[in-house]
């Protein structure tokens, strides 16, 4: 036994020694790769590692592609780039940085915000790269740098390529603007592909097709002097340019939105129903969104972010309002669909409604009633009590679920970000929302647009293009195509499928008819604009309260401040046969729908269907 | 033949001296510890220049190689016996603290790789560097060699668990070390060669999936190591720097602080994984030898150590921390020359940084430990 565990033993000896031979020669095998490489690197190829870094040091140059430039539907230049000088420091170049900033400051009348933003940028870039102090130098300024420059070295005027947006005001709310890249903007790009890059999409168009417009990072290999300067070029990769856009938008359909809203805030949408392109996307009051592209003073910003006019606000993607009396052709559509309304079928109306063993008296917009009312003529007149007691009938979450198909309540999907959702309450969103349970008066309000509904301008656009379709659904776009090649025009939120909205014809014609009754027949609440039109519209007004009036007290428009007047409403499609356009319109604290809205939406239609201006 | 026979031959030979018998005493084996404060000095010149001449990162380095001392120090007092009786016990504390920072990390929705306990932060991984080894080691000691198939298969399994784990936080360099120790006992345990060429087969065929399972930022050092020049602005750019760094300085250096890649800040992580590049540019070839010879001459002290051991366990676990610490060196060196990917792995005791310097001397004090309570005498 003992001599077997010996033998096992010398076994075991001779295999471990054989082993760590082996391990041995790893060792020095290993080695011996380590130094042949280190020698080939430092002794075969010394030479050319010390030409790159002796006094000729190779600096890897990106080279920024040029951002892709936006079109309206008519090739209109609506987001250009323009040469721009900037004053710019290679901090690794500088002998005493803070020095030479106080010297540039003093000669430039650079601000303290210049001069913290350019500290800030040092921290977030690579060595040797060139950082900007100051953008948009006048000539004047390019002059007094240009005569003391041998005093700066390590400082030096760059040309840049910079965002412009020649429509300013006009499109603010729709392209959006590029600003500088921030902290935040950092963690979610890609370094690499930003070197050399100083300003990414902020907002609108310009942040949702950011990598479209973006292009593609070039560099070169550059050599240059113990000064910094370049004495050659090694190697060029070109910058791949970002794609051209070409929006949907009609940049004149847009003025002539603005120029119709006048004095009032508020936004208009217009939409190609067929397609859900998006023609106008209007929001006011609108900012200047140029002073963003190379660093908006603080001042000038707090300017426009206290305003009490709320410019920065984007009010037709953003804004949340109750849509009033523009729901009841889908509220009537509903009745007939899930409630089996006869739309023949009168009901009196004596100008107000209360639920059985309530006192509280809902009140309609006339005074006396309307008499005994069809649906036709409920929607022509906008009879408050046919709607309070229709939505009555439909019960709320049937209502709700309808509505849902028309996309109330929901985020259209516009390729533009942060939308905002709005409201088409039911029993189960209160429930979600509130403590308490959902009270058979909510139904009523509900059925004439108030209450907890909130609507955005587009989703009640988009619902206005589906109604004009007769049911097909569209997600409206404002991106149409784009110029460049290379780039993939991934579609953002694709159109969904099946959401079409399937109904008999009879339905759609009841409504659609009652609605162009709004604008062409005598009893029509936007009778005003039917003067000298040579095709119909299909139109409904609404008029949405901001201040809720009392029991038994009288809404006086005189009386109640500007603030306080209730949002005018109008929504529209023309022409009634083959709708081309469908538009939204809300005028802030404008009274009437009828009486403000609606010209707006009829100055925007003329001009789309005859090609003029009105 | 005896191999406790020829080291009692050794020690008749030459008398002790009254200092050998003290640092015995002190279970120091002197010319391992005079080789690793020879390279701990080496270290702190070039990490004075490598830090931009801080004087403050060479005194944190100092006071982390202090502390790697008394831990050294104090694992090598522990009888060899007694670290065979621990080792699984440790084994298995490794692997619950992985999983614990695997389910905090779960938790907190990211990579996690450290395990906060108040005073003390430390990474479980670094105590598997030296558990995975023992643990393979008391496995097979116990067991005839060279081990049979069954008995590799489970070593296999003991090292696939902490390595999976460690792999999946993801650190796939500290992963890749770990399997290389315990790979490495199997391998000095006699591992046949024909089952060597096998597992060895058998990976190269597994290469697509691991593939697939990698991280993309992984992907992209690989990528990257292959075709540096593809991405010059961002990943490849550390590649590109560093053999410029290298091959600029040439037979003779630059000098010390003379080093314009590194001084001018051209070079990243120069300080950290990257400090080799700092070596060739400012001391040449002619510095790097030097380095790699101060290396060589530990690996060789530790070489010899293994020889000497005089049971299986201290023999497998000594003969796998040798080997374990020469694949630090090759693959931060190799890294660094443009040879192997871009792993995240430092230059063993050089590198600015503390968690791998107390388990490097821990693992060394594990070889003195092994070298100085040998008997001397066969009984």
């Amino acid at each position: 036994m003992k001599y077997y565990a010996s033998r096992r033993d010398a076994l075991e000896s001779r295999v471990f020694l054989n082993r760590l031979a082996f391990s041995a020669a790893f060792v020095l095998l290993g080695t011996l790769g380590m130094v042949v490489r280190l020698i080939y690197l430092q002794v075969v190829g010394h030479e050319h590692y010390a030409a790159l870094s002796k006094d000729n040091r190779v600096k890897i140059a990106p080279l920024p592609p040029t951002r892709g430039m936006i079109y309206d539907r008519n090739g209109e230049v609506i987001a250009d780039n323009i040469p721009s000088y900037s004053l710019e420091i290679v901090p690794e170049r500088v002998e005493n940085l803070a020095e030479t900033l106080a010297r540039l400051q003093t000669l430039l009348d650079l601000s303290e915000e210049d001069l913290r933003r350019f500290w800030h940028l040092k921290e977030q870039r690579k060595s040797f790269e060139s950082i900007p102090v100051k953008m948009q130098l006048s000539e004047e300024q390019i002059a007094r740098f240009a005569v003391k420059q041998p005093y700066f070295p390590g400082v030096q005027i760059n040309a840049r390529m910079i965002r412009t947006y020649p429509y300013g005001e006009l499109t603010a709310h729709v392209v959006g603007y590029v600003g500088r890249i921030s902290e935040a903007d950092l963690k979610r790009l890609d370094p690499s592909a930003y070197s050399g890059t100083y300003h990414v999409g902020k907002t609108g168009i310009e942040k949702t097709y950011e990598s479209l417009l973006h292009g593609k990072t070039g560099y070169q290999e550059v050599e240059t002097n113990v000064q910094g300067r370049s004495i050659g070029v090694l190697d060029t990769v070109e910058p791949v340019p970002g794609a051209d856009l070409q929006l949907s938008l009609d940049i004149g359909l847009q003025r002539i939105a603005f120029d119709a809203l006048g004095e009032y805030n508020g936004a208009v949408v217009a939409l190609e129903p067929a397609t859900g392109r998006v023609l106008v996307f209007a929001s006011k009051p609108s900012f200047d969104p140029n002073p963003f592209v190379s660093g908006i003073g603080k001042r000038d910003y707090d300017a426009l972010q206290n305003s009490p006019e709320r410019p920065l606000y984007n009010r037709a993607l953003r804004g949340v309002y109750p849509p009033g009396s523009t729901v009841k052709p889908f509220e009537g559509l509903a009745g007939l669909a899930v409630a089996g309304l006869d739309p023949t079928r009168r009901v009196s109306c004596p100008g107000y409604f209360q639920l059985p063993n309530s006192a509280h008296q809902y009140r309609d917009w006339r005074k006396g009633g309307h008499g005994a009312v069809d649906l036709k003529s409920a929607i022509t007149q906008s009879c408050d009590v046919y709607f309070y007691k229709l939505a009555l009938s439909i019960g709320i979450d049937a209502l709700s679920e309808f509505m849902g198909r028309f996309g109330f309540g929901q985020r259209t999907g516009i390729d533009l970000p942060d939308e905002k959702a709005g409201v088409y309450p039911s029993r189960e969103w209160k429930r979600k929302h509130s403590k308490y349970p959902w009270f058979p008066g909510e139904t009523v309000i509900t059925g004439i647009g108030q209450g907890y509904v909130l609507i955005t301008p587009v989703q009640l656009a988009r619902a206005v293009a589906v109604l004009a379709n007769r049911g097909r659904f569209v997600v409206p776009r404002l991106l149409d195509g784009k110029r460049a090649a290379g780039a993939s025009a991934d579609l953002v939120n694709p159109p969904p499928e099946g959401r079409d909205i399937d109904l008999p014809p009879e339905y759609w014609n009841t409504v659609i008819d009652a609605m162009i009754d709004v604008v062409h027949s005598g009893r029509g609440t936007a009778k005003g604009i039917s003067a000298g039109l040579t095709y119909r519209i299909a139109g409904k007004t609404g008029t949405a309260q901001v201040f809720s009036v009392g029991q038994g007290q009288k809404y006086q428009e005189s009386q109640v401040s500007k603030k306080m007047r209730d949002h005018a409403l109008f929504i529209a499609f023309a022409p009634a046969e083959q709708p081309r356009i469908a538009v939204a319109v809300l005028v802030e604290n404008g009274g009437h729908g009828g009486s403000v809205a609606a010209p707006v939406a009829r100055a925007v239609i003329d001009r789309y269907l005859r090609g003029e201006a009105p | 033949m005896n191999l406790d026979f020829e080291s009692s031959w050794v020690q008749l030979s030459m008398a002790p001296s009254r200092f050998e018998l003290w640092t015995r005493r002190l279970h120091v084996d002197l010319p391992l510890f005079a080789g690793l404060m020879t390279l701990s000095g080496v270290a702190s010149v070039i990490l004075y220049s490598a830090s931009g001449q801080s004087v403050d990162v060479l005194l944190r380095q100092a006071v982390r190689l202090g502390l790697a001392l008394i831990v050294m120090l104090a694992i090598a007092q522990i009888h060899p016996r007694h670290l065979r009786f621990y080792s699984p016990l440790l084994y298995g504390m490794g692997v619950l603290l992985l999983t614990a920072v695997l389910v905090i990390g779960e938790i907190g929705k990211g990579a996690q790789r450290w395990l906060d306990l108040g005073i003390l932060r430390f990474q479980p991984s670094e105590i598997l560097k030296l558990a995975v080894p023992m643990m393979v080691a008391w496995y097979l000691s116990e067991r005839p060699l060279p081990p049979s198939l069954r008995h590799v298969a489970v070593s296999g399994l003991a090292i696939a668990i902490p390595v999976g784990l460690i792999a999946k936080q993801p650190d796939l360099g500290t992963a890749m070390l770990v399997g290389a120790a315990g790979a490495a006992v199997i391998f000095l345990a006699g591992l046949r060669w024909l089952y060597l060429f096998a597992v060895g087969a058998l990976g190269a065929a597994l290469l697509p999936v691991v593939w697939h399972f990698l991280h993309d930022y992984q992907r992209d050092r690989v990528l990257m190591f292959l075709n540096p020049e593809a991405d010059p602005l961002g990943r490849g750019y550390h590649i590109i720097q560093s053999k410029i760094a290298i091959g600029s300085g040439g037979f003779y250096g630059k000098g010390w602080l003379h080093g314009t890649q590194a001084q001018l800040e051209f070079l990243p992580e120069k300080s950290t994984d990257f400090i080799f590049a700092v070596v060739a540019e400012e001391f040449g070839l002619l510095g790097c030898l030097g380095l790699l010879g101060i290396y060589l001459f530990i690996i060789g002290r530790c070489l010899y150590i293994v020889t000497q051991a005089q049971d299986s366990y201290a023999r497998l676990l000594s003969g796998a921390l040798t080997v374990t610490f020469f694949v630090y060196v090759f693959v931060n060196v190799g890294m660094v020359v443009g040879i192997l990917p871009v792993v995240g792995v430092p230059l063993p005791l050089v590198s600015y940084g503390g968690t791998s310097m107390v388990t490097l001397l821990a693992g060394f004090g594990i070889l003195m430990s092994i070298q100085t309570h040998r008997k001397l005498v066969a009984d």
